[in-house]
């Protein structure tokens, strides 16, 4: 990784020139950015420690207009990296020096709302919200809600499979969506899924869900609608452990209920979070729950009885439901908000996205803490507890020398832990530069073997975002040759699962 | 056959082994669990490789929601230790015969009543343990709710009729069993029928299941007590007890309708499709999503009937098995789907021209 401020070699000038004047072929002038200035702010997405000036960048605003640019690019051997909203936080979308970065920014029209099939048929720069706020007269949503949707784009959220604070009951983007329009790395455009509720053949939906702009570049979406539900109410648990916070989850999934939220903060959060919004946080406790009831409201009147009960059972040392919709969304406030309010209490901080069985949360979150006293850090937690996706903030000084590289460090620690107890390095941020060394302690040879001739299926020349999301064999032996001398890797031969 | 008379055993090594021994010698395969779902898919020649010993609960978690299982467990092993929990299939699978087992069923992709309103077999699988045709054990995917680590190799081999590897272990979400179901019968034509399906699917109801059939609209209601008995007062009809039996014939096509020696169609439409003017016996399902036809008709009629639609039409049971039975696609999408067969197994080792002819 470079971070130094780059300049324009010679060479890769007289590239820029010949490929920008080329591309206006197809696309208005103003399309084609060639400019340092211009290409600037798209040097990074939202992991902003990783930067790279791309050679060139692209605003096409029709799907013709993608095409012709992935024909160029694929007769010239120009790689293309495809961006939506840049706020996704594994550098899927950094760019490359010597690639073309192709925004969708422009795309960003719904349209079709067809409300008696329940779907709508969006442009992958609409906003995730905007697909909610564009239904919901009508009393329907879009079910997937990371906490950046208020500015994510519904085409990174496949490229990524975003989940957010409501999949344990609602699932993920690859749930939530039928069919896409792609254009092929050589430019052709291919219908993936369908308006029904399969398809024939393979499952390329599910496969192109995730893919990290690896396979091809999706231009048109169709998503699932879902009737608003009638109701939802929110409790609010503290606990004076966190052990007993992780295990009250287990317990309310015990009783037959699947909350359709079920979040978990630890103290540094809930401090860092009330201080920032005001949600009226226990600040004293160890760990908060959230957990949200929706349904009819008969059912939630039932719910809330039976969780209430449950997590007086397993020791919450205070219990608050919100009593109104307003109370309701002021709780939320402060869980969405946790990573803005983790970056008032340090200069710099790093969201970790290991995912691990439940049951092992109270394991976790005390190793977590003993590698952060170990390399010097703090670590605040917030947890989708229903989901078992943690997201650890390491906070740190970007300023302060060697800083953001034990914070690197600490993070890649945490992802083998989460691996070690039954887990995965990413449960919905995605792999991108971030997380590829990690992939290595995920997966055997053969499955990054299979995984690049997978790729090699859709994208023979390597073209579509290289480099990312799966790492070659080589970097695999370097990666674990340094560890491994270093003494650290603690589980070279450790199951997955 | 009963559940318990299957015993627990690994026998991936020697699945492994005699895949390398095929595809060495070229020598097809033809993947096969009880073998009750030979109906299905067009004909295939090879070598049977049976995985039905590979069986067995490899860990069960109710509180995580997650169960891992070899493929040759039987369904109906695995449905009672979820029972045992309170725990089920939320995709609620059909088996069409006795000692289906799980590895069949995800392989074929085959989802029951359920579909529409909690989920198909492809949105429970969290991760799976292949073979691919170089007789390499991979594993993709995990038990947990979320992972976007590598690509979703599990749900790609979710209806690929093994065509891709040997599924020998998955990994899946499990749900609740809902505290209570009823199910309610309305009579009315068919179009009003999809209409009603689909206006209540655009409703916050608990239903869990729709079937129209012989101008009579079933309706299930799956969940709370208090919230089945809102959803009972509010859609109205005529209360037909759980209905469970119902359910299960349709699911499993023992219903009379399925009793007739004319070919099956299966069309997967737009659920809020107008009805087919196509000549036939009918049976509709999953809100108006899966409709099946009885009929005669020849496939080009049939896949032109629905053309226009967004839909497509397999031929499910009966009729050519070696015709196309799965809707042509298109030759950019067919190119796609042979490199993919080459990228997993290059020597074209596994249920050859099963799905379809060219691969």
């Amino acid at each position: 990784m470079s971070r130094a401020a780059e300049t324009f070699t010679t060479g890769k000038q007289a590239d820029r020139e010949v490929h920008a004047k080329a591309l206006r072929a197809w696309l208005p002038r103003h399309a084609v950015l060639d400019q340092v200035e211009e290409l600037r702010p798209y040097e990074c997405d939202g992991l902003s420690a990783y930067r790279k000036l791309p050679l060139l960048v692209v605003l096409p605003d029709t799907v013709e207009q993608v095409q012709a640019v992935m024909r160029y690019c694929a007769r010239e051997e120009v790689p293309v990296v495809a961006r939506g909203a840049g706020t996704g936080l594994s550098g899927g979308a950094l760019p490359l020096e010597h690639g073309v970065l192709l925004s969708l920014a422009k795309f960003n029209r719904i349209l079709d709302i067809d409300l008696v099939n329940r779907t709508a048929r969006v442009q992958p720069g609409v906003r995730n919200l905007a697909i909610s706020e564009a239904v919901s007269a009508s009393g329907f949503y879009y079910a997937p809600d990371p906490s950046s949707q208020i500015a994510c784009s519904i085409g990174g959220n496949v490229a990524e499979n975003a989940g957010g604070l409501h999949c344990l009951k609602y699932g993920l983007t690859v749930h939530n969506i039928l069919k896409l329009q792609v254009v092929t790395v050589d430019g052709d455009l291919v219908t993936i899924g369908s308006d029904s509720l399969d398809a024939p053949g393979y499952d390329l939906l599910a496969l192109m869900t995730g893919s990290e702009g690896m396979l091809g570049i999706i231009v048109e979406i169709t998503v699932r609608l879902l009737p608003k539900p009638e109701s939802a109410k929110l409790i609010m648990a503290s606990f004076a452990d966190v052990e007993k916070a992780g295990d009250a989850v287990g317990d309310i999934i015990a009783t037959g209920i699947i909350p359709g939220g079920l979040e978990m903060m630890d103290n540094m959060a809930t401090r860092a979070t009330e201080d920032f919004v005001h949600a009226g946080y226990d600040v004293d406790a160890a760990a908060i729950l959230l957990c949200e009831l929706d349904g009819t409201p008969e059912e939630v009147e039932d719910d809330i009885l039976r969780v209430t009960k449950v997590l007086q059972r397993s020791g919450c040392t205070d219990l608050r439901i919100a009593k109104d919709e307003q109370e309701r969304q002021l709780f939320w406030s402060g869980r969405k908000a946790a990573f803005p309010a983790a970056g008032r209490i340090s200069p710099d901080y790093y969201c970790i996205d290991g995912t691990i069985p439940r049951k092992q949360i109270g394991y976790v979150l005390t190793r977590v803490a003993e590698m952060g006293a170990e390399y010097g850090l703090r670590v605040a937690n917030v947890f989708h507890a229903g989901d078992g996706n943690l997201h650890p903030l390491i906070l740190y000084d970007g300023n302060q020398p060697g800083e953001l590289e034990r914070t690197e460090e600490l993070g890649g620690k945490i992802l083998e832990l989460c691996v070690e107890v039954g887990g995965t390095i990413t449960g919905e941020h995605g792999v991108g530069v971030e997380k590829i060394d990690q992939m290595c302690v995920q997966f055997q040879p053969e499955e990054l073997t299979q995984f690049h001739a997978l790729k090699q299926a859709f994208d023979p020349k390597q073209l579509l975002n290289p480099g990312k999301a799966v790492p070659t064999l080589s970097r695999c032996a370097e990666f674990g040759a340094m560890h491994v001398h270093k003494g650290e890797l603690k589980f070279p031969h450790l199951e997955r699962f | 056959m009963t559940a318990a008379a299957i015993p627990d055993k690994d026998i991936g090594e020697q699945l492994c082994q005699t895949v390398r021994q095929a595809a060495s010698e070229g020598a097809p395969l033809r993947i096969q669990g009880a073998d009750t779902k030979a109906f299905y898919g067009r004909d295939s020649e090879g070598v049977v490789l049976d995985v039905t010993a590979h069986a067995g609960v490899v860990g069960y978690e109710p509180s995580e929601l997650v169960i891992t299982v070899r493929a040759g467990t039987r369904l109906a092993q695995l449905e009672s230790v979820l029972a045992d929990k309170g725990q089920m299939l939320g995709f609620e699978p059909p088996g069409y015969a006795d000692g289906a087992t799980l590895g069949g069923t995800v392989a074929c992709g085959f989802s029951g009543p359920r579909r529409p309103y909690s989920g198909a077999a492809r949105d429970f699988v969290l991760g799976t343990r292949v073979i691919n045709g170089r007789g390499e054990l991979l594993r993709f995917g995990g038990e947990v709710m979320k992972n976007v680590a590598g690509y979703d190799v599990s749900r790609l081999m979710v209806g690929a009729m093994g065509t891709l590897g040997v599924i020998t272990e998955v990994s899946m979400k499990v749900l609740p069993v809902p505290a209570r179901e009823a199910t309610l019968t309305l009579s009315m034509p068919v179009e009003q029928a999809i209409r009603q399906m689909n206006a209540w699917a655009g409703q916050p109801l608990p239903i869990s299941a729709t079937c129209f059939h012989d101008d009579t609209l079933r309706v299930r209601l799956s969940g709370s007590e208090k919230g089945v008995a809102a959803a009972v007062a509010k859609i109205g009809g005529e209360a037909a007890g759980d209905n469970g039996d119902f359910w299960r014939s349709v699911r499993e096509h023992r219903h009379p309708f399925f009793e007739d020696e004319r070919p099956l169609w299966r069309l997967s439409v737009p659920q809020g499709s107008p009805p087919s003017m196509l000549d036939g016996d009918w049976l509709i399902e999953w809100g108006g999503g899966q409709r099946w036809l009885k009929t005669e008709a020849a496939a080009k009629t049939v896949r032109g009937s629905i053309a226009d639609s967004g839909g497509h039409a397999t031929l499910f049971r009966g009729g050519d098995r070696s015709s196309e039975v799965f809707q042509p696609l298109t030759s950019r999408l067919l190119e796609l789907h042979r490199n993919l067969k080459n990228a997993f197994d290059p020597e074209r080792v596994f249920n050859r021209g099963r799905m379809y002819r060219d691969f």
